[in-house]
């Protein structure tokens, strides 16, 4: 299991990644569409990158409900607990 | 032994692992078929990921079918691989769900529709030529449509275009039956996959769905739909072309 730290870092750099934004721009409160232009195709990509590095399942219809990078990271955090 | 044992499958659509063509791969390669894969722009990363989640990771392709040069390199392209094809899969469609989907009918511009016939119907064509050179008598091609012959709510433009991959279909059932070649549809009922949640108001008769099918229907379940390509592209339909074979609880024969 992770920190919440550490599950930030490896989102960040998936973010990075994936859509080419600054991983140090990738911060709890940011939003993934709004602050971060993380748009629809590339969270998909997100969430298939973070399955894999994180070992979770993240369900299509849980997807929405991660707005911020805060969302993202405490859902991975409970997933890896459960 | 698998009933593709020894053949040498393209499956053109693989995105998600809810995709359909992402099932097809999976029995086809339990079936003992050697696949390649093929996705473009950039879903193509989404689906280079996704691939490491198959038994085996094919190669994956990359290839817009609207894009001439992408489908004169593509036979090329496959013999990097394997010298040739024994089926080539083709689960690819695309209409804006903001302009020609979701009530949108009326009012759908033509450089939208347009591009959807594209993408959705036409590629079924060029794909099969593009293919021609790497197939055999006995190859198989198969498609998968949404029942083309009734308006489903949302579905709009891509019911239009359904109906015109149905009649490809058939004309290329026609035109490469003297070679030997096969070319079947999949009629899949609703199934939760990416493209079918881009559709707004394709989920208002989803859950109808299990109620009217004898054999029930089961919305996140594309292993019923993967097995019934595979079947096709097996010897086991060997003059069975032209074809639109239904996989849907049997909700298509039902009245009410």
């Amino acid at each position: 299991m992770a920190s919440t730290e550490e599950i930030r870092s490896g989102l960040a750099d998936i973010v990075n990644e994936v859509a080419g934004i600054p991983a140090d721009d990738v911060q709890l409160d940011k939003s993934f569409t709004d602050d971060l232009d993380v748009d629809s195709l590339s969270m998909v990509e997100v969430v298939v990158a973070a399955e894999e590095k994180f070992g979770v399942k993240i369900p299509d219809d849980e997807v929405k409900n991660l707005k911020t990078v805060g969302d993202a990271v405490a859902y991975i955090e409970n997933a890896q607990g459960s | 032994m698998g009933i593709l044992e020894g053949k040498r499958i393209l499956v053109a659509g693989v995105t998600l692992d809810t995709s359909i063509g992402f099932a097809t791969a999976k029995v086809a390669q339990e079936q003992g078929a050697t696949v390649l894969v093929s996705n473009f722009g950039r879903a193509l990363g989404i689906t280079r990921r996704i691939v490491k989640r198959l038994p085996t990771e094919p190669p994956v392709l990359d290839l817009d079918v609207t894009n001439a040069d992408h489908l004169a390199g593509l036979a090329a392209a496959v013999r990097g691989h394997v010298d040739g094809l024994d089926g080539v899969v083709h689960s690819i469609a695309y209409g804006n769900p903001e302009t020609i989907l979701g009530g949108k009918f009326l009012d759908g511009p033509w450089d939208d529709v347009s591009y959807a016939l594209h993408v959705s119907a036409y590629s079924l064509t060029s794909l099969a030529t593009a293919c021609l050179p790497l197939l055999g008598p006995g190859a198989s091609i198969v498609g998968m449509t949404f029942d083309a012959s009734v308006a489903w709510p949302g579905y709009d433009w891509m019911g239009v275009a359904k109906g015109a991959l149905e009649s490809c279909c058939r004309y290329l059932a026609r035109d490469l039956g003297p070679k030997g070649i096969r070319c079947n549809l999949v009629s899949a009922g609703a199934l939760n996959t990416l493209a079918a949640k881009a559709i707004p108001g394709f989920d208002r008769f989803e859950g109808e769905w299990g109620n009217r099918a004898p054999l029930g229907w089961d919305l996140n379940d594309l292993e019923p739909t993967a097995r019934t390509v595979v079947a096709l592209l097996s010897d086991f339909f060997p003059k069975t072309t032209g074809e639109i074979v239904h996989v849907d609880g049997g909700y298509h024969a039902m009245g009410a």
